[in-house]
C-alpha cells in the first residue's frame, strides 16, 4: 500500500475529523452502530418527539448496512455498506442532533455535504461487495433495538482494523 | 459454458432439489469468469486505492469460499430461469405448470439453514413488512424449441446494482449515440452505488416490459466468452472503454476498472421504438447456469 494508513478510534472527536484529507485510507477501531432505511424513520420519528437522537446515538458513528446471521463463529456471516444516498434526506437532521460520521457506499447529495461543513462531521466510504471480509473486523454485536426490523436492526457493534476511505469531509469535500 | 446436473424428472421436485444446490454455493462462491477477471484488473490497475480494493475484493471471495458465509450481506432477491427446448430426439419437451411451485418453500429452507439475509418485503406499497424467509422467489420460462435440452439459470441479485439500473424508450432517430450516452450516463450517476466493478448487462429492442428481462440475460453470459455477433462485440468494447474512463474504479475509489465487462444484446422492436435497458451486476455477480440432463431429456 502506497498511501499511508491512518487508524480512527471510534466515537471519534472532532479535531481528529478536522485533520483528515479526502480519499484518505483508514483503520476505524471501537464502536459503531447499524443503522439503515427503516432505522431512519423511526430515529427520525424519535428525534422528532424528543428534541435528542435515541439511545445515546449523540457523538456516536452510523454504518448503514444489514448484515446476515451469525456464521463461522463471528457475529454476522456478511456485514457490508449499502447505498448512502438514501439516506440522504434524514442524515442532515442527525448530523445536526449529533451524528459525528458515517458509512456506506456511493456517492451523496449536496445537503449531505453542507451538514457535514456545518457540523464538523464526516461520511466514509467502504467496500461494496467485501462483506465476508468486512464481518472479520467485527469483534461483537450487541442488539440495541427494533429487533423486528431483522436485518435492518440497530446493533452497536465493535470494530477492528476495519477499512474506509474519507468520502467527505469536515469541509464538506467530496471524494 | 454450463455444468451437467442430472436430475430423474423434469418436474418441481427435481428442480427444486437443482436450486437448493445453486442458491448457497453461489451465495458464498465467487463466479470462476468474475473471480478472472477480477484478478487481470488487479495487474491492470496502477492507482494504490485501485489495487487496495481489488485486492480487499479477492481476499473477500477467498474467505467467503473457505468460510462458507455469503460474499454480500446483500444476499439479494432469487431469480430462477428456467429456458426449455427439445429432447434429443428432436421433440419439444413437455413442462409441469407446476414446475416453479416448490422453489419459494425451498427459498425459505435454504435461506435459514445457510444464515443468508431475509431482504424480500410483503408488498413495495402496502406492506412494507420483512417475509422472513426471502421469498417470493422471481421465476421465469422461456420456451426455445431449437435449444437442446433444458437449461437452468439462478442468480442473486443485490439492491444496489438494481435500484443504479435503467430503462428508456429513446428517439429511434438518434440511434447508437444516445445508448452510448445513456449507458454511460447510468454509469456515471450511479456506478459507485452499483458496487464495481460491474458487469454492465445491455438490451436494445423488444418491448417496454421485455428489454429489461434482456438486460438481465445479458448478465449470465460468461465474462470470457466473447459476442458471437462480431458488430456487438465491437460496440462492446467501445462501451467498456468508455465506461472504464470515467475514472469511478473500484469501489467508486477511483481508477480504470469500473466495469470487468458490457454485454449488449439486441433485439427486434416496433418501427417507432428504441427501447434500451441497462441492468448493472455488481463486483460480487452471483449466478450460475446448470444443463438439467436425465434420461426425460
Amino acid at each position: 500500500m502506497a498511501d499511508s494508513v491512518t487508524q480512527i478510534n471510534l466515537p471519534v472527536d472532532a479535531e481528529v475529523l478536522s485533520e483528515l484529507t479526502i480519499g484518505q485510507e483508514l483503520r476505524l477501531f471501537g464502536s459503531i452502530y447499524t443503522m439503515r432505511d427503516a432505522g431512519h424513520q423511526r430515529c427520525l420519528e424519535l428525534l422528532q418527539e424528543t428534541g435528542e437522537l435515541p439511545f445515546s446515538l449523540k457523538g456516536q458513528a452510523l454504518f448503514y448496512a444489514g448484515p446476515t446471521p451469525a456464521a463461522a463463529g463471528r457475529p454476522f456471516g456478511a456485514i457490508g455498506p449499502t447505498t448512502a444516498s438514501r439516506m440522504d434526506n434524514i442524515a442532515p437532521l442527525l448530523y445536526a442532533a449529533g451524528i459525528r460520521l458515517t458509512l456506506g457506499k456511493g456517492r451523496r447529495s449536496a445537503a449531505v455535504q453542507q451538514a457535514c461543513r456545518q457540523y464538523q462531521s464526516v461520511y466514509l466510504t467502504t467496500i461494496g461487495g467485501a462483506a465476508a471480509l468486512l464481518a472479520k473486523k467485527v469483534l461483537s454485536a450487541q442488539l440495541i433495538a427494533w429487533p423486528d426490523l431483522g436485518p435492518e436492526a440497530l446493533y452497536r457493534l465493535e470494530i477492528k482494523d476495519f477499512p474506509a476511505w474519507l468520502a467527505i469531509d469536515c469541509q464538506g469535500r467530496q471524494l | 459454458m454450463a455444468e451437467a446436473f442430472y436430475i430423474p424428472a423434469l418436474n418441481a421436485e427435481h428442480l427444486a432439489e437443482a436450486v437448493a444446490w445453486a442458491l448457497p454455493r453461489i451465495a458464498c462462491e465467487l463466479r470462476a469468469d468474475v473471480l478472472a477477471a477480477l484478478r487481470d484488473s488487479e495487474q491492470k490497475e496502477t492507482a494504490a486505492r485501485a489495487q487496495t480494493a481489488i485486492q480487499m475484493l479477492l481476499e473477500n471471495a477467498r474467505i467467503a469460499a473457505a468460510d462458507q458465509v455469503p460474499l454480500c450481506q446483500d444476499t439479494g432477491t432469487v431469480w430462477v430461469f428456467l429456458e426449455v427446448g427439445s429432447a434429443a430426439n428432436g421433440k419439444p419437451l413437455a413442462i409441469p405448470a407446476d414446475i416453479f411451485s416448490l422453489v419459494d418453500p425451498t427459498v425459505r429452507w435454504v435461506w435459514q439453514d445457510n444464515g443468508l439475509r431475509n431482504s424480500l418485503l410483503s408488498d413495495a406499497l402496502l406492506n412494507r413488512q420483512n417475509t422472513n424467509s426471502n421469498t417470493p422467489a422471481f421465476t421465469e420460462l422461456v420456451l426455445r424449441p431449437s435449444l437442446s435440452g433444458v437449461r437452468l439459470t439462478v442468480m442473486l441479485k443485490g439492491g444496489g446494482s438494481d435500484n443504479a439500473s435503467r430503462l428508456e424508450m429513446l428517439n429511434p432517430g438518434d440511434g447508437w449515440p444516445a445508448i452510448r450516452q445513456l449507458v454511460l450516463e447510468t454509469v456515471l450517476q450511479k456506478a459507485a452505488n452499483a458496487c464495481p466493478p460491474l458487469v454492465v448487462g445491455v438490451a436494445v429492442g423488444s418491448t417496454f416490459d421485455k428489454v429489461a428481462a434482456l438486460a438481465k440475460q445479458a448478465l449470465i453470459r460468461p465474462l470470457w466468452q466473447e459476442n458471437p455477433n462480431p458488430h456487438l462485440a465491437e460496440l462492446e468494447t467501445e462501451l467498456l472503454e468508455a465506461i472504464n474512463q470515467t475514472g469511478i474504479g473500484p469501489a467508486g475509489l477511483g481508477g480504470e476498472t469500473t466495469a470487468l465487462a458490457v454485454h449488449l444484446v439486441t433485439a427486434a422492436c416496433h418501427l417507432a421504438a428504441l427501447p434500451v435497458a441497462v441492468n448493472l451486476g455488481c463486483s460480487a455477480m452471483r449466478s450460475v447456469t446448470l444443463e438439467l440432463t436425465g434420461e426425460w431429456a
